[in-house]
């Protein structure tokens, strides 16, 4: 070692620092991703490619317009409004018109996130914002599913993905392309459900099997179905401590143990608690949007508090509402929420004797 | 013009209401009716009209009275005018068009308690001669009816695809294959849209002044 004189640096702690940065972690959310998008496009064909690279597209568009409107730079570079895009695409339907994919894109983005500041200062998640404005918008066409796994999938586009800009999606066009494909592959009808409305507005309930809820050969939205690689994709993010492990575990233990004090009381009504978390988007909104860092409160007790809220509207809504699944509303109150929980759930200051009330 | 006269002129008061001093886009006055029934524009036409005959009548009255109502309670006072006038209105509208009114529902007796009247009746009719209550009143209005007409054409075109719906001169605008965006009926797409023309015309002001400051210095 040489013996020259080398500055002194002198600063407070933490002296050990890890070189986490936010381009990094939204780079790794985009990674545990990528699993995901190949298995959406695996089960519902290049209707689903289109429809994911559109939202990224259009939201990295969006990103970058804005950013040049208000003058600032442009803030495309640090991924996170990559992960916004995949995340839209994946959590709107396969058939979806790619016309409302980017109506939704600028909606969520421009809105959410560039009118508020930019990352860091949106209060809600973009992507999901973007979702809940178009099924609100077009609450039929946000409904209609597609089964997965159909022969051809790779050969052509699902009718209603081209649909021209602000035109119908043509429903009895799409039925028939659907219906064609299922005859090609030896099966001879389809209800056009996902597994939770199967359960939620048949006369009798129907319960799909758990070993095809975690594998997902079930329809549903594009990203949704594949709970084992959702899983997968978290684990990772975990591992790397770039996720708050609580969140998630707190949201699925609530929905866990409310939806099991159903069943418990009426076996043939209300499904099973491991249904309940492999169905719909429940999986894939705890891991990759509640747990969004912006929108999400910063002390631990919050956070688990938060979580469970998450998990308890989530069933609520899917047990006693209109909708069948209740992941979005749920999430986007618990956004609304967390600023609130927050400010309630702030530590002692080291060295304050808490006062007592009255 | 005389000259101790020193407020605005007479065209000043009749055109501030119009973009200037806009009761809707500036002053941010009477937002619930702004908000409530600009679902198209047939309903938007229909609560200008009301709201300008309403501003007009009560300025005259409230103007002729002005000198006999006491300061403590001229409130009270202002608003049992502005009643009189809106039950006029609850009358006539059903016998015009009872569709509208019944589209229109609690709006119409609403506009009693509209923020934009009570403050036009405190703020000018109360204070100034007839003649300038008048115009006062005919310019808030238009304002006012032009700022729904402003949220309810957007609300149409995008949520239903056509303009003058409910009406015989109904036009459709993208065919019979268009997709209505269900949530500009909705309320949620009046807040979207009043945010966002609020958003545009601040954005131009600013630009305006920033410009007038550049030219200014220069």
């Amino acid at each position: 070692m040489s013996t020259e004189a080398r500055p002194l640096i002198i600063g407070s702690s933490p002296h050990i620092r890890v070189r986490q940065s936010v381009p990094d972690i939204m780079f790794h959310v985009c990674l545990a991703l990528v699993p995901v998008v190949v298995f959406s496009v695996w089960t519902f064909g290049i209707s689903a490619l289109l429809l994911i690279m559109t939202t990224v597209i259009a939201c990295v568009a969006t990103e970058h317009v804005s950013c040049r409107i208000a003058g600032k730079a442009t803030t495309i570079g640090d991924w996170s409004v990559t992960v916004t895009g995949l995340i839209l695409g994946l959590t709107l339907p396969p058939a979806t018109p790619l016309w409302m994919a980017v109506l939704g894109s600028i909606f969520g983005v421009a809105i959410t996130k560039s009118l508020f500041g930019g990352l860091g200062y949106n209060c809600f998640n973009p992507a999901l914002v973007g979702r809940a404005f178009l099924q609100i918008a077009f609450p039929i066409t946000l409904t209609t599913w597609t089964p997965p796994n159909l022969v051809g999938r790779f050969a052509s586009v699902l009718p209603s993905t081209l649909t021209m800009p602000f035109m119908r999606s043509d429903g009895e066009a799409l039925q028939a392309y659907v219906q064609r494909a299922l005859e090609a592959g030896g099966v001879d009808g389809w209800s056009g459900a996902t597994p939770l409305s199967l359960w939620k507005f048949s006369e009798t309930p129907q319960f799909e099997e758990l070993p095809r809820l975690f594998m997902g050969s079930i329809a549903g939205s594009a990203g949704e179905t594949a709970t084992w690689l959702i899983i997968l994709g978290g684990a990772y993010l975990i591992v790397r401590n770039m996720m708050n492990w609580r969140i998630p575990v707190g949201m699925l233990l609530s929905a866990f143990l409310l939806s099991g004090a159903f069943w418990l009381s009426d076996k043939s009504a209300y499904p099973s608690p491991m249904f309940m978390l492999f169905s719909g988007g429940l999986m894939f909104g705890a891991v990759f949007m509640a747990s969004d860092m912006v929108a999400s409160p910063m002390t631990t007790s919050g956070v688990w508090i938060y979580g469970f809220f998450i998990g308890i509207v989530t069933v609520v809504i899917r047990i006693f509402g209109a909708l069948p699944e209740g992941v979005m509303f749920a999430i986007l109150l618990g956004n609304a929420v967390s600023p609130l929980i927050t400010s309630a759930t702030q530590p002692r200051t080291y060295g304050l004797v808490r006062q007592k009330n009255g | 013009m005389s000259v101790e006269k020193k407020g605005p002129s007479s065209w000043d008061v009749l055109f501030a209401g119009f973009w200037r001093e806009n009761p809707v886009f500036v002053m941010l006055l009477g937002a619930c009716p702004t908000l409530a029934v600009t679902n198209n524009v047939i309903n938007c036409f229909a609560m200008g009209i009301s709201v300008l005959f309403v501003l007009v009548m009560s300025g005259i009255l409230i103007s002729l009275l002005r000198n006999f109502i006491p300061k403590q309670v001229r409130i009270a006072s202002f608003i049992v005018v502005i009643a009189t006038f809106v039950t006029i209105v609850d009358y006539v509208i059903p016998t015009i068009s009872l569709d509208l009114y019944d589209s229109l529902g609690a709006f119409i007796q609403l506009i009693v308690v509209n923020c934009i009247i009570l403050g036009r009746a405190e703020a000018c009719a109360s204070r100034n001669g007839v003649g300038r209550a008048i115009l006062d009143a005919i310019g808030m209005g238009v304002g006012f009816t032009i700022a729904l007409l402003c949220l309810g054409v957007v609300r149409e075109v995008l949520g239903n695809g056509t303009l003058l719906m409910n009406t015989p001169y109904e036009i459709s605008l993208f065919g019979a294959n268009f997709e209505p965006w269900s949530i500009m009926i909705l309320p949620p797409g009046g807040f979207f849209v009043l945010g966002m023309e609020l958003l545009v015309i601040n954005w131009f002001r600013k630009r305006k002044e920033a410009r007038a400051l550049a030219t200014a210095k220069a």
